[in-house]
């Protein structure tokens, strides 16, 4: 049979997508279905005097008008729980709905349910409450200073944690004896991430079961139904059942335990009917979790021959106005644990101050952590090259970890299991044409007008969140493992259960293709079921590019478990030993005599019958897998970025734009493209255009389409690809993770570039987004 | 107070009455159950919704159903003809044009005008002409790859 392994075989998804048949949340209809519009705060910070229903209620068509009271009246938890813990952390309640304070823009202080969209959201108008305006604080640094607004009493001086790692002595003392230093004060923007399909929910309770299913746009459905049931709703984790349908993308947004998500659950509870609610754009906008927001100071201590000797990191983290919920990891140990990159670094300290502010929670984020991360250190080894005189090339290639010293161990707590840096940079080198764009440059140099740049950024990446001990040991609330039942049907076609969550992925192609390699059986006689939280086992989902490492190498286990029983029966109707047994191409062989071999279908159909069977064996053949790995996996890479800068107007254009990745093994190289394509478009989004923008008073300015720059088709070029292959040495398929390399990569590689660009006119620095704007006034200052 | 409309979806005729205010984006997905158009911002700025009235490409959510009497609306779910798919389906599906899948009816009915006003468009003229339509996922490299597959199919 041929490889399906590393075989762009075309989405099985794409035919009901591409047809307008998929049915996403808002597509649903339920018998009875009512809608939800939520009230939100217009203020960032403000005290609830008293809110007026009465002129909504009145309104023909109202169902019911609820709001903090009818929270507190139905005896549910009705909070928002953080799922990640720290030392310390300071963990303020976050209300369901606001009861006395409101603390973002967005915040939620009363909910409607009417017959009709329509009339929900003319209901929703009418709802007068009386605030009490108070000052707020939106900006990271400006609520760190003293006698600035504080969001929660309990976090003085709008601390949340105040967190570290690596140690402090040996990086003073490697700057105190450098021969080079370069630093650098830098912002990475926040980032809304504008899912194109909005956050969605429609909750049907059933008093009569006492039962409620739950259809909501979800990146992990039993995560939600575990936060959605233990600390907002209160009901049993078995009464709630959460389908994920189709899931119009989500980059981390969809991970999140949100406020509304509970409200509609509990408005379709007080109802005993069908609610259903789908955000705005607006809406969403202000209540998906947003991501980045850093303020960081950051320096590289070096020797006389450009190694790295020691690197110091100071960060500001905005939290929000909430603790989301996995918010208070991602500046931590999805980020500190990254500072030393590709890099052999012996000394390093990074200290990070998570800090509430009068803004939307900030939380994952597609990369989260490690696009921050990725960005202070390739900031800086651009600054390194330049203050060496080794250029950005030899700098980097001198500190990278030597392919022979894996397994790495950091001095940020990871331990690195495989890399191998120098071939990706050399490909890289030789895509891009390398030393003719360099000659290109110094011409345009020579005569003025539009210039050139050249940026690198090489990455690594920690993802596959694991394993579950390490993760619950820095504070995590969950395990990390990945969950999937793979069942062998009587007639040998199969059924894959998998925990891991698809929300545009091709998670059923991919997870079609591992089975059908290892099972010898077609793709096509491979079903692949996920999203449901009554037909799948407990999974834990989608994010952090887990699915293939995590998700894929649980079905990987479950099929060999499989064919270990498949030995056993096909032993006994043989007559054979099952040692000496072999299977291959979808048959049981016996060793040495190719005769004597069965079909799967031959041994299914027998573990279905068991007329006759082996004694000590039960019947079926299905086996499940809770598949906790060893270790993170490290995809790295180099990119290098093109740009053109027209230096009279601030106008940046984008030339080439190359990556190499090493992502271990491919399962399938057409979806693998598309994850990276995916991934450079954010990231690029927010090294040039993108960017959500506070007001000094909480207001979000850049809250629509129309102020929040999301990059467009006319805005980007073709992306030239390459891989080099690293297997991951740790999981059955030696697969690493893609989903995030492109977003993680590429902000430093863009910078970079115009950095580089802008090297005659003595600019090292200018923060993302890089406006026509920015750039025209750093070249004329 | 509803208005009466008559128009034609998809080849067949529909009459229905309507709130004045109803988007012709509601009308299509939630009177008629064609849910194919997508809603992604409501505000014409992301194209989610885009169908085609009178062939030309148009933001149903910022149109209401009342404007669309006496004209013809074609949505995804009637691009197929005889149950083959349109070279463009075909194009997104072959050339990975897709992922979530959410922009991409309206993305397919953009690109159908485009085609439509333009055979053989170039890779500039592509990106142009699908300026209206944001997709997240893809970065749009396999969009471009999938409208000129289309375009080579249709010549
Ligand atoms: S929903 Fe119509 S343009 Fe976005
Ligand atoms: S495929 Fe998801 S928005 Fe385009």
């Amino acid at each position: 049979m041929a490889r399906v392994l590393g075989t762009s075989i075309k989405r099985r998804e794409d035919p009901a997508l591409i047809t307008g048949r998929g049915k996403y949340t808002d597509d649903l209809k339920a018998a009875g279905m009512a809608h939800a519009a939520i009230v939100r705060s217009p203020y960032a910070h403000a005290r609830i005097r008293g809110i007026d229903t009465s002129a909504a209620e009145a309104l023909p068509g109202v169902l019911a008008v609820l709001t903090a009271r009818d929270v507190a009246a139905a005896g549910i938890p009705g909070v928002v729980p953080v799922g990640w813990l720290l030392p310390d952390l300071k963990t303020p309640a976050h209300p369901m709905i606001a009861a006395d304070t409101v603390r973002h823009v967005g915040d939620a202080v009363a909910v409607v349910v009417a017959e009709d969209r329509y009339v929900a959201r003319d209901a929703a108008e009418r709802v007068a409450v009386d605030y009490e305006p108070l000052d707020a604080v939106a900006d990271v640094v400006a609520a760190l200073e003293d006698g600035a607004p504080a969001v929660h009493e309990e976090a003085p001086g709008n601390v949340a944690f105040d967190w570290e790692i690596g140690e402090r002595e040996p990086v003073d003392a490697a700057f105190a004896s450098a021969a080079h230093t370069v630093e650098l004060d830098l912002r990475n923007n926040r980032l809304i991430p504008h899912a194109i399909e909005p956050r969605a929910v429609l909750a049907s309770y059933d008093s009569s079961t006492g039962e409620m299913t739950i259809h909501m746009t979800s990146q992990n459905p039993h995560v939600h139904r575990l936060l959605m049931t233990l600390a907002s709703l209160g009901m049993p984790e078995h009464k709630v059942r959460i389908v994920a349908p189709e899931v119009g993308g989500g980059f981390g947004s969809k991970i999140h335990h949100y406020a509304d998500e509970a409200i509609v659950g509990l408005c379709s509870m007080k109802l005993d009917r069908p609610v259903k609610w789908t955000a705005t754009r607006t809406e969403t906008n202000l209540t998906d979790a947003h991501g980045r927001d850093h303020s960081t100071r950051c320096a590289l201590a070096l020797d006389a021959d450009g190694r790295i000797t020691g690197l110091r990191v100071d960060t500001a983290a905005a939290m929000g106005a909430y603790l989301s919920t996995f918010a208070p990891a991602v500046p931590t140990y999805l980020y500190g644990t990254l500072m030393s990159g590709q890099y052999d670094i012996p000394a390093i300290h990074c200290h990070v101050t998570g800090v509430f502010t009068h803004t939307t929670p900030v939380d994952a984020y597609r990369g989260a952590g490690r696009p921050e991360a990725t960005y202070v250190v390739e900031r800086l080894m651009h600054l390194a090259g330049e203050a060496t005189g080794l250029g950005p090339v030899e700098v980097r290639r001198r500190n990278f970890v030597s392919p022979d010293a894996f397994p790495y161990q950091t001095q940020v707590a990871l331990a690195y299991d495989s890399g191998n840096y120098g071939p990706a940079m050399d490909r890289a080198l030789e895509m891009i044409g390398y030393d003719d764009l360099r000659s290109q440059q110094a011409s345009r140099r020579d005569n003025g007008g539009k210039q050139i740049g050249i940026g690198f950024s090489s990455y690594i990446e920690a993802c596959g969140l694991a394993p579950s001990a390490v993760v619950g040991s820095l504070g995590a609330q969950a395990g990390q493992w990945e969950s999937a039942d793979v069942r062998v049907h009587p007639t040998a076609s199969v059924t894959v259960y998998t925990g891991s969550s698809s929300h545009g992925q091709g998670h059923e192609t991919t997870f079609s293709q591992i089975v059908a390699d290892r099972l010898g059986v077609d793709p096509e006689a491979v079903e692949v079921i996920h999203g449901d939280t009554d037909l799948v086992q407990f999974g834990m989902g989608t994010y952090g590019s887990r699915s293939a490492a995590v998700g894929g190498s649980a079905i990987a286990r479950s099929v060999d478990k499989i064919i270990e029983k498949g030995k056993k029966i096909a032993a006994h109707l043989l007559e054979a030993s099952a040692e000496d047994l072999e299977y291959e191409d979808g048959s049981f062989r016996v060793a040495g005599s190719p005769d004597r071999s069965l079909a799967l279908g031959d041994v299914a159909l027998q573990a279905y019958l068991a007329h006759n069977y082996p004694d000590d064996l039960e019947p079926g053949l299905s086996a499940t897998s809770f598949y906790d790995p060893a270790n993170f996996t490290y995809p790295f890479g180099t990119h290098v970025c093109v740009v053109e800068v027209d230096t009279e107007t601030g106008s940046i254009e984008l030339l080439r734009y190359a990556a190499v990745d090493d992502v271990g093994n491919v399962i399938n190289p057409m979806i693998v493209d598309g994850q990276l394509h995916g991934g450079l478009a954010q990231g690029i989004g927010q090294a040039l255009w993108e960017n959500a923008v506070y007001d000094e008073s909480g207001q979000l300015v850049s809250g629509s389409l129309m102020d929040y720059a999301v990059p467009k088709i006319h805005n980007l070029i073709p992306f030239e690809l390459d891989r080099t292959t690293t297997p991951c040495p740790h999981n059955p398929l030696g697969v690493k993770g893609v989903g995030e390399a492109g977003a993680i990569a590429s902000p430093a590689a863009v910078v970079n570039a115009v950095v580089d660009a802008l090297a005659p006119f003595g600019i090292s620095h200018i923060d993302m987004p890089l406006t026509p704007e920015k750039v025209w006034r750093a070249v004329n200052s | 107070m509803t208005v009466s409309i008559q128009l034609e979806v998809n080849g067949k005729p529909v009459q229905a009455a309507v709130e004045p205010r109803r988007l012709l984006v509601h009308f299509l997905r939630e009177d008629l159950g064609l849910t194919g158009a997508n809603i992604g911002c409501e505000t014409s700025l992301c194209g989610a919704c885009t169908v085609l009235l009178d062939g030309n490409a148009v933001k149903s959510c910022t149109m209401l159903a009342a404007q669309a009497d006496g004209a013809s609306v074609t949505t995804i779910e009637g691009l197929a003809r005889n149950g083959e798919l349109h070279p463009l389906q075909e194009g997104f599906w072959e050339k990975h044009g897709l992922q979530c899948g959410y922009c991409t009816p309206g993305m397919i009915l953009s690109a159908n005008y485009l085609l439509a006003q333009n055979p053989s468009p170039n890779d500039e003229e592509i990106r142009e002409g699908l300026k209206g339509n944001i997709c997240r996922c893809t970065g749009y490299h396999n969009i471009v790859e999938a409208v000129k597959y289309a375009a080579e199919r249709m010549s």
